[in-house]
């Protein structure tokens, strides 16, 4: 397989990955980094995921891992760096989402970016400054006296100017973060967020773990996309070791996908509705979620579909008759859906806080690196599903739903619009699913290598970059989109009151727990 | 308007009666008198912390306050302060980060005060267990009364879990 044109001028010989999406893997060294990288931005590419790497025990030194996606195609790149002095240069000016993943990746592994902006990141108390969790020489048990962080937070100064600081435990059932706005009156002149209360060590416990069981970690980084990260990771594990699922087994992780997305946007489209002062939509959407999860009880033997897709397939059969009650129940939703937004979009009320509210411009968005749900809402037409190659998606044809706006209201919008398209696709999933086996068998698997797994989960896509020496993980590193989408959230507020910012960020909902790991 | 209150009322009522408390939930014996207890059945306030969880608790705490669990028909509340709080619904192994935050809402929870630890991860620490990061289980932090096993625990569960705190010992029997 040829490598993309994209990747022509990088002047590299990168190798295909056996991967179901198109993925290639190459090594350069540490002074060619930032010509690679400005060579990717200038072919319209981005910085999907930044990641360190300990190989001294392979008598090599560091390396720094770059996932960069040009035209749907993926380019894994190794950059080896000595271990006396693992320095490598920023690329923050280049791809502005590389930021707070250096500085992860000093607080994890002790690689060190040229940055101007050395904060730590994922580190707070719990482990002294000179100490890398990620080193191969470090113990997953090792334990540090705890003390309160002291953190440099940006200042605002001016007349007027105060701080409001909110968090870690916020007021509401959701997440740990830390949130400093710095504000004249009500208007919020500036935000700035503090993440990894919820670190717990993900890569650390990857590492000591075999390829099949990886799956079941995988699914819990961010509980509520757990089949996207089930499926990112089983596409790792399945191009790693060169097993390839069967069919049906795709098709049906496909429904578990939509399934997971249409859940998601009922509820974030009853919050959204709650926080703009419509507790209807919240009880309405909520309940509609209700009988969503119930049908994935009974068919796929979880509310939230974990530990459904598996190294190899998928965990359990849907027959006939499930398909015939899902078919059944995504046109009752349909129905049910349209009603609501009638309502959602007569409601003055509810209009007049979400139009023009927490507005991403489309230029600020690619700037950023914005994925997913965010990027479509600004107007980019980003989406894993559509790569080519992706089955079943390839032979469904996914129709991406793009706002421009950026504001709340293009955000509701897309979700919207993505509950009609997800229902449309479950429809001819369970049409079209293929007759057959639902997995390869995957009891003994020898893999040693490299395998890559891209996965467009219901907030933007899912990236698993998977090593083994052999049957167990050496190291494994799963991506959040949040890691892109929490800075896009510190620009979509600039200019707007305090009291419009849960709405805001409500809209675009991000994970605390997938960047914190 | 018209729209809308016609869908109430195509909608109607979907709320389920509550299921009954669970003794084998408890971690401790009762700590607290019969008599807050019944006061607390009357009108409890919960304060939810996440101290570490991957969010999957959260989405079912969600359900707790939806039309066919409706927790507040039984007039309990989640609150913003834990200061407002009679109990501590908490999730997550308790990653090292958030362990001091979680002592200091547990501090500020008034007495008499319950703990809920929730999910596989609270009861037991889970798929992520103790490490340089975590705690695990809740009871390692913080005193804690029920926990509620399940990855995530069903709302159903969750419910449980609560009324059983607040269960007195004759109402148990």
């Amino acid at each position: 397989m040829h490598a993309p044109p994209a990747f022509d001028s990088l002047g590299l010989q990168p190798a295909p990955l056996r991967a179901a999406l198109p993925a290639w893997h190459a090594r350069a060294g540490v002074e060619r980094l930032r010509e690679i990288a400005v060579g990717v931005a200038a072919k319209g590419g981005r910085l999907a995921a930044l990641w360190g790497a300990d190989e001294r025990d392979r008598g090599e030194g560091f390396a720094l891992h770059l996932a960069l996606v040009v035209d749907d195609a993926t380019l894994w790149l190794a950059v080896p760096l000595p271990a006396g002095r693992p320095d490598y240069p920023d690329l923050a000016d280049v791809f502005a989402c590389a930021n707070r993943m250096q500085r992860a990746a000093y607080d994890l592994v002790g690689i060190r970016s040229g940055a101007a902006d050395q904060r730590q990141w994922l580190r707070h108390a719990a482990w002294p400054a000179d100490v890398y969790p990620l080193r191969r020489d470090f113990g997953l048990e090792n334990w540090y006296g705890n003390d309160v962080e002291q953190y440099r937070f940006v200042q605002v100064a001016g007349e007027g100017v105060h701080e409001i600081p909110v968090g870690p435990v916020h007021a509401g059932t959701i997440e740990p973060g830390h949130f400093r706005f710095s504000v004249v009156g009500e208007k919020v002149l500036r935000l700035e967020e503090r993440l990894g209360y919820v670190h717990k060590a993900v890569d650390k416990l990857f590492e000591s773990r075999d390829l099949v069981a990886g799956s079941r970690l995988a699914g819990r980084i961010s509980g509520d996309s757990t089949v996207a990260y089930a499926w990112a990771y089983a596409m790792a594990v399945e191009g790693l070791a060169g097993v390839a699922p069967p069919p049906r087994a795709l098709w049906l992780r496909a429904a578990a996908l939509e399934r997971e997305r249409v859940a998601n946007h009922l509820g974030d489209l009853g919050y959204l509705g709650n926080d703009g002062g419509l507790a209807f939509g919240l009880a309405q959407f909520m309940r509609l979620k209700e009988e969503w999860l119930r049908l994935n009880a009974r068919l796929f033997g979880h509310r939230y579909l974990m530990d459904y897709v598996i190294p190899g397939g998928v965990e359990r059969n849907i027959g006939r008759h499930g398909c015939d009650e899902i078919a059944a129940q995504c046109a009752a939703l349909a129905r049910e859906v349209r009603v609501l937004r009638d309502l959602y979009d007569d409601h003055a009320g509810l209009q007049d806080r979400f139009l023009t509210c927490g507005r991403l411009a489309p230029e600020t968005a690619r700037l950023l690196g914005v994925v997913g749900l965010a990027a479509r809402a600004s107007g980019l037409p980003l989406d894993a599903r559509v790569a080519p190659g992706h089955e079943p998606y390839d032979r469904l044809g996914v129709a991406l739903q793009t706002q421009t706006a950026g504001d709340v209201a293009a955000r509701v919008a897309v979700r919207f619009d993505e509950i009609a398209e997800s229902l449309r696709l479950l429809e001819a999933i369970v049409e079209g699913v293929p007759l057959g086996e639902i997995a390869t068998p995957f009891a003994t698997v020898g893999g040693r290598g490299r395998g890559l797994g891209r996965v467009e989960g219901w907030r933007g896509e899912v990236v698993v970059a998977l090593e083994s020496d052999g049957g167990t993980i050496r190291r494994c590193h799963a991506h959040d989109p949040s890691w892109q989408n929490w800075p896009a959230l510190e620009h979509a507020v600039i200019g707007n009151i305090v009291p419009d910012f849960p709405l805001i960020n409500k809209s675009f909902n991000l994970s605390y727990s997938g960047q914190d790991l | 308007m018209l729209k809308l209150l016609r869908q109430i009322a195509v909608t109607g009522i979907v709320s389920e009666p509550p299921p009954r408390p669970d003794p084998t939930l408890r971690v401790v014996e009762q700590r607290l008198a019969n008599e807050v207890l019944a006061l607390f059945g009357g009108a409890l306030a919960i304060r939810h912390v996440d101290a570490g969880s991957c969010n999957g608790c959260e989405l079912e705490i969600h359900m707790l306050t939806t039309p066919h669990y409706n927790l507040e028909g039984l007039g309990i509340r989640f609150v913003a302060s834990p200061r407002h709080a009679d109990m501590l619904l908490v999730t997550g192994p308790v990653s090292r980060n958030m362990e001091t935050a979680l002592k200091r809402t547990y501090d500020a929870v008034p007495d008499p005060k319950l703990v809920v630890a929730v999910g596989d991860c609270g009861s037991t620490g889970g798929v992520f267990g103790e490490s340089y990061a975590s705690c695990g289980r809740v009871a390692n932090v913080i005193p804690v009364d029920v926990a509620v096993p399940g990855c995530p625990p069903t709302p159903t569960a969750l419910m449980q879990g609560i009324l059983t705190a607040i269960a007195t010992r004759s109402r148990q029997s």
